[in-house]
């Protein structure tokens, strides 16, 4: 209820510009809103944020930037997405920008009242050697919910792409909801990754099988496109039991790593980001 | 369409090399994740839904006419693991070399000249298919049967699994099978309007990552 109670106060307030006609009050709609982050490259080699803006559920806030590297945080301004809502973020770093993107909590997908998907798209752009760094907090699959995120990157020549998505199947003690994930990154025109995940009730069968995840809750990717990779891939090699870093076929590596719980996903991508980011 | 082309097409005992590769199931075995007929079916229901609608799309959408090299680099963005790559190349250049001596054709000459190190296995099914005169339904079903008759006849020599339950297994997830199929060749259809995006990307984490140890093993039975 407590959920219900702010969504009522942060609708009208945050994202609705305009009252909904009043026939479209009969039909359960979510909410729709995008948060827009520019990187610019300034004359002095500092990178600037034109573009910085929030909306409903997505609040963007500066932080204070590191050398030349321009940083801004995904503050949740309200339980979000619920099932209806379609939430976006579309964040570019132009030629030479640097932008690290992160967010302040971990985003829960929840059951909206009548059964509907909630969708979540991600669309990151990385200019001619330009950085980004997006490295969101976990997302939660809580029961009942049922969201599609899909992350989409293009990178081009030169561009460094540091991506990290982790997933939680339910919350302590729950069932997992439905969860399809899309990660898909093209690299200098190329396509480098297109993967999907499906799991949850609905998902087809064998998700939770000995092939995929073995009854085990936590998930996470580290996709790391850096230019000297090209020539010098990573050799391919385990990191945990169940996590392991590959090169793609392309200039960049992979992590992949599924454990019982965030924490330990956690600490093997930080750990595997350490080195390869060196 | 000739049926019998298929039989000779799906047939395990076509020499393309198939029979040295578990689908995983050997690092799953011995990671304690297969140990019966019950988490061997589990194990399939999986791979069908990811591996095998992936290979049945790109194999589907190879049967069609879709440039083979398109496909490639998609089969390749699908496949992370540098080890299943490897796996699926080298099992795509042994198919080749069988299918232009079974079905020549100019597209799959083309094929060998433009990937000499060998192309994704799916892709080369399709084409295969396709130079036998097959459809993509055609292609499609040797894909998926592919993707778990391979783990259930590695797992009866790995765990000394009763080769009738094998068999069962495999007849239980024929129903999965044709639906499998027909989700793959749908998607495949789609690829002229919508490109390769079109197609299933389904991913197993534990597959490729245990791809990766299993390539790392100094001894081992099968090849991936």
């Amino acid at each position: 209820m407590m959920t219900e109670v702010l969504r009522e106060e942060a609708v009208p307030l945050l994202s609705r510009p305009a009252p909904a006609p009043a026939a479209a009050d009969l039909v359960p709609t979510g909410i729709e809103a995008t948060a827009r982050i520019t990187a610019r490259r300034d004359a002095a080699g500092a990178t600037v944020l034109p573009v910085l803006e929030g909306e409903g559920p997505l609040a963007v806030r500066r932080l204070r930037a590191v050398g030349a590297e321009a940083r801004a945080a995904l503050v949740g301004a309200m339980s979000a997405p619920l099932g209806g809502d379609r939430l976006a973020v579309h964040a570019e770093a132009e030629a030479g920008a640097r932008l690290r993107l992160t967010s302040t909590a971990a985003t829960i997908a929840l059951p909206g009242q009548h059964g509907q998907p909630a969708f979540y798209d991600v669309r990151l752009t990385v200019g001619r050697g330009a950085a980004v760094h997006w490295l969101p907090e976990q997302l939660i699959s809580a029961a009942g919910s049922d969201l599609h995120v899909t992350t989409d990157a293009e990178v081009a020549e030169g561009g460094v792409l540091v991506l990290r998505e982790e997933q939680v199947l339910g919350r302590t003690g729950e069932p997992p909801g439905r969860l399809t994930s899309r990660l898909r990154v093209r690299c200098a025109g190329r396509l480098l990754l297109d993967q999907e995940l499906c799991c949850g009730p609905g998902a087809p069968a064998g998700w939770d099988g000995p092939a995929v995840l073995a009854g085990l809750r936590a998930l996470g990717q580290l996709l790391v496109v850096r230019p000297e990779f090209a020539d010098a891939p990573v050799q391919p090699r385990m990191l945990a039991d169940h996590a392991s870093v590959t090169p793609l076929a392309g200039p960049a590596a992979l992590v992949t790593a599924v454990a019982p719980d965030a924490l330990s996903v956690r600490k093997l991508l930080d750990e595997a980001m350490t080195e390869l980011l060196a | 369409m000739s049926r019998a082309a298929l039989l000779v097409l799906a047939d395990g005992r076509f020499p393309a090399g198939g029979h040295a590769h578990s689908g995983g199931a050997e690092e799953a075995v011995k990671a304690g994740r297969i140990t019966d007929a019950e988490s061997l079916e589990r194990f399939c229901r999986g791979r069908l839904h990811t591996t095998g609608l992936v290979a049945a799309g790109l194999a589907a959408a190879a049967a069609l006419g879709t440039d083979p090299l398109a496909l490639d680099e998609a089969a390749d963005a699908r496949t992370p693991s540098a080890a299943l790559r490897a796996a699926g190349r080298k099992l795509g250049r042994q198919l080749l070399r069988a299918a232009r001596a079974t079905w020549p054709s100019p597209e799959l000459a083309a094929l060998a000249a433009a990937r000499p190190r060998g192309a994704h296995q799916p892709v080369v099914l399709g084409l295969t298919a396709r130079a036998a005169g097959l459809g993509p339904e055609d292609a499609a079903y040797c894909a998926v049967y592919e993707s778990v008759s391979g783990p259930a006849t590695a797992t009866v020599r790995l765990l000394g699994l009763d080769p009738f339950q094998a068999t069962a297994v495999l007849a239980r997830l024929a129903p999965a099978m044709d639906e499998t199929v027909r989700s793959a060749v749908a998607a495949a259809r789609r690829v002229p309007d919508e490109g390769v995006d079109a197609l299933p990307r389904a991913a197993a984490p534990l597959l490729e990552i245990g791809a990766e140890a299993h390539a790392a093993w100094p001894v081992r039975l099968f090849a991936s």
